[in-house]
């Protein structure tokens, strides 16, 4: 069955959920995640895939779904974008800390105002700190393979941690890629069975969800830190064996000529695919630049970052979200924390661009590089810069 | 039967799903209502439980008074929660993944959680037709956070929010009618119910709990802690409450109205507001048109129950 076929990514995300043998979604749509929750509507109802489609009347009833499905044992997905993920804001927390493994697509999109459906990173930022093990994606490929990684990391009993699949909304979530899918017997084998350890029933009556006195809050907390910290190596280990199994291989920090070189751009998600046009195009030309990308934005990878780094002198952060009267954008005031102790470090030069699905073509990288070397050289009175603004 | 008042206690299950030594205040009338709720469900039951009173005094860690799986999570969204306990079970039950077993799924909440912020959830998992009861917990006020007002607060008593003064008789709005709004989802069971009634209380939650798609339980819970009364007054409050026909306790079945008490005459509004300290301040003027307003709502409602 392994055949490549053409097929738009949210589709092909949807039949991976089918594939993945999932037992409760619920989900209320948003562009431009709608072609997902809908396509799984369809394929419920068509009897191809035998779960429960919760039509719920919001988003935080979604993820409130979310919580009590996963919590019976059932697995669970959802997905949303934008708005949607912001009004799911206070339970997407709850997910995390009660260790409930749901997973969660997002096509990723602008916050109002004003109102854009369009695509960039200012929803995922604003859930940075949900306790969710987050994962960026570039391509349909990538998205599909997420999809059963996803619930694998999410389901794993060192992990019990929910998870977002980050897909970039229009520019990813709705284009059509020639997209391998696995054989089901290939997908059964990677993903067992879900077996939540504690679920509610009535054979063995469980508490779930106390609330906390000062003298356990902290506890409960930092149990909660060392857990997701520690889901790096398993997310690794899942990588490793999903290599194993269908022959991609997946990193949390992914590099593109970028060992020896001077010049570092970093990006997260599908616009990685177009900076790479850029950087063949400014190697042809004898540039010595390179590509970094970041796939697991949460738990950030700290070591695979900075050893990514290491060598070069001017690394360029772009970011398609902006942090309001920050110290520039979000993914790049991380890479500065991870980078600002280390003995042997790059200049860091942060750049703003492609929000509320502005393009950045292969010549704005370029221009964007060469902006980038120019400051890391001579220096800006800003804290970051935002590309191609008309003031 | 005879002796009915004798036996009837007896058949009580003595187990306490819902078990002592949790840290309500003393003579919580809404403790008394979860507790007999409780019974009546018994154990083959999954509850969601809305922040407010109930779970604050239920499940401080390491402790908890559950003897019945339970969670909590948030505030306003119970019954979506119940929505995804109800529709996983199912699933799973249906896939082979666990066992076939009737499990009453079954979604609790206070007055705040359910009539105010807690609506959308609800009214959405009442019309989506999940296989569950909901109980709200109507104490008439944010009680958890310090007696705040809610829509479910009645017309002239003071709260934290609608404090009594000087241009202000505190309450300015009708309680909203919760149970009448749970009916226009045109569910199969809603019912009223108080502690002070408790086998009624009873059975009417477990008729919930074996009615087949949603059913919806507005339990009046007497806070002596928000209503200013004296610590012994919730089972007395609750038993005026319906003896005034400020709460009558009724069912609507597929739409039939049944008023399960009724009271030729209706003792006066003022037996029961005069022995709580949120209602002190009325005037003579406001307890007259309180007077007038309950004995209009009882009349409306008992002729709907006559039509049936
Ligand atoms: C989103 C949100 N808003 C506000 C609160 C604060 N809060 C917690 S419980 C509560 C009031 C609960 O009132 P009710 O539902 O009537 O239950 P009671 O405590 O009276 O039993 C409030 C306002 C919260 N926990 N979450
Ligand atoms: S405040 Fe009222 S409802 Fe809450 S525990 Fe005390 S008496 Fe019960
Ligand atoms: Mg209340």
């Amino acid at each position: 069955m392994a055949d490549r076929v053409g097929i738009e990514v949210s589709v092909a995300l949807s039949d991976a959920v089918k594939q993945a043998n999932v037992d409760v979604i619920a989900a209320y749509p948003i562009t431009p995640q709608t072609h997902i929750v809908e396509h799984l509507a369809e394929l419920v109802a068509n009897g191809e895939l035998d779960a429960a489609y919760i039509p719920v009347e919001s988003e935080h009833s979604a993820m409130s779904a979310c919580l009590g499905s996963a919590a019976t044992g059932a697995r669970t997905f959802t997905a949303t974008a934008g708005q949607g993920l912001e009004l799911m804001h206070e339970v997407l927390y709850v997910a995390s800390s009660m260790r409930l493994p749901v997973v969660m697509a997002v096509a990723n999109r602008a916050l109002s105002s004003p109102l854009s459906v369009w695509g960039d990173h200012s929803d995922v930022m604003a859930v940075r700190d949900t306790g969710w093990i987050q994962i960026f994606t570039e391509n349909g490929q990538e998205v599909v393979d997420h999809v059963f990684c996803a619930f694998r990391i999410a389901e794993d009993n060192k992990v019990l941690l929910p998870v977002m699949i980050h897909l970039d909304g229009f520019n990813l979530s709705h284009v059509i890629e020639p997209i391998t899918f696995p054989a089901q017997s290939k997908v059964d084998k990677f993903l067992p069975p879900n077996k939540y350890p504690l679920p509610l029933h009535p054979d063995k009556p469980v508490t779930m969800g106390d609330f906390a006195p000062p003298i356990i809050y902290t506890e409960a907390k930092w149990a909660q830190e060392v857990n997701l910290r520690a889901s790096k190596e398993i997310i690794i280990k899942c990588w490793q064996e999903f290599a194993n199994i269908f022959g991609r291989q997946y990193s949390p920090v992914e590099s593109y000529h970028s060992e020896k070189a001077k010049v570092l751009l970093l990006t997260m998600g599908s616009f990685s695919e177009t900076a790479m046009t850029a950087i063949d195009k400014m190697r042809g030309e004898g540039k010595d630049v390179g590509l970094v990308r970041l796939r697991l934005w949460r738990p950030f990878p700290f070591d695979e970052l900075r050893r990514a780094v290491e060598n070069a002198e001017t690394l360029i952060v772009l970011d398609r979200a902006l942090s309001f009267g920050g110290p520039g954008g979000p993914v790049c005031s991380e890479v500065k924390a991870a980078l600002y102790g280390q003995a042997k470090k790059p200049k860091v030069v942060s750049f703003v661009a492609g929000i509320g699905g502005r393009d950045i073509s292969p010549s704005d990288f370029e221009e964007i590089i060469n902006k980038g070397i120019a400051i890391s050289e001579k220096g800006s009175p800003n804290e970051f810069e935002i590309y191609g603004v008309r003031e | 039967m005879q002796n009915y008042g004798v036996y009837v206690p007896r058949l009580v299950t003595k187990k306490e799903p819902f078990a002592p030594g949790h840290r309500a205040c003393i003579g919580c009338g809404e403790a008394l209502a979860v507790r007999l709720a409780c019974k009546a469900l018994g154990q083959n039951v999954i509850i969601a439980n809305a922040t407010g009173c109930m779970e604050i005094v239920s499940s401080p860690l390491p402790t908890t008074s559950w003897k019945v799986p339970w969670i909590h999570t948030l505030f306003e969204n119970t019954a979506a929660v119940a929505s995804g306990i109800e529709s996983g079970l199912k699933i799973m039950m249906k896939k082979g993944r666990i066992a076939r077993q009737d499990i009453k799924v079954v979604a609790m909440a206070g007055d705040g959680g359910t009539s105010d912020i807690g609506l959308q959830a609800l009214s959405g998992a009442m019309e989506r037709g999940h296989n569950f009861t909901y109980i709200c917990f109507d104490n008439e006020a944010y009680m958890n956070t310090g007696i705040q007002r809610s829509s479910s607060t009645p017309y002239g008593a003071a709260t934290t929010t609608s404090p009594a003064g000087k241009v202000s008789i505190g309450q300015v709005s009708w309680k909203k009618n919760m149970p009448a709004i749970a009916a226009a989802h045109n569910i199969p069971y809603v019912a009223t119910a108080c502690p002070s009634y408790p086998f009624d209380l009873m059975d009417k939650v477990e008729k919930a709990a074996n009615t087949p798609g949603p059913a919806y339980v507005h339990i009046l819970s007497v806070c002596p802690t928000g209503w200013r009364c004296p610590t012994d007054l919730a089972v007395k409050l609750g038993r005026l409450a319906v003896e005034t026909g400020i709460f009558p306790l009724y069912e609507v079945e597929d739409g039939k109205y049944k008023l399960n008490f009724d009271f030729p005459g209706l003792k006066p509004v003022t037996a029961y507001m005069k022995l709580q300290g949120r209602f002190r301040h009325l005037s003579e003027d406001i307890l007259e048109k309180i007077q007038k307003r309950v004995a209009a709502d009882y009349a409306e409602l008992k002729e709907r129950a006559i039509e049936g």
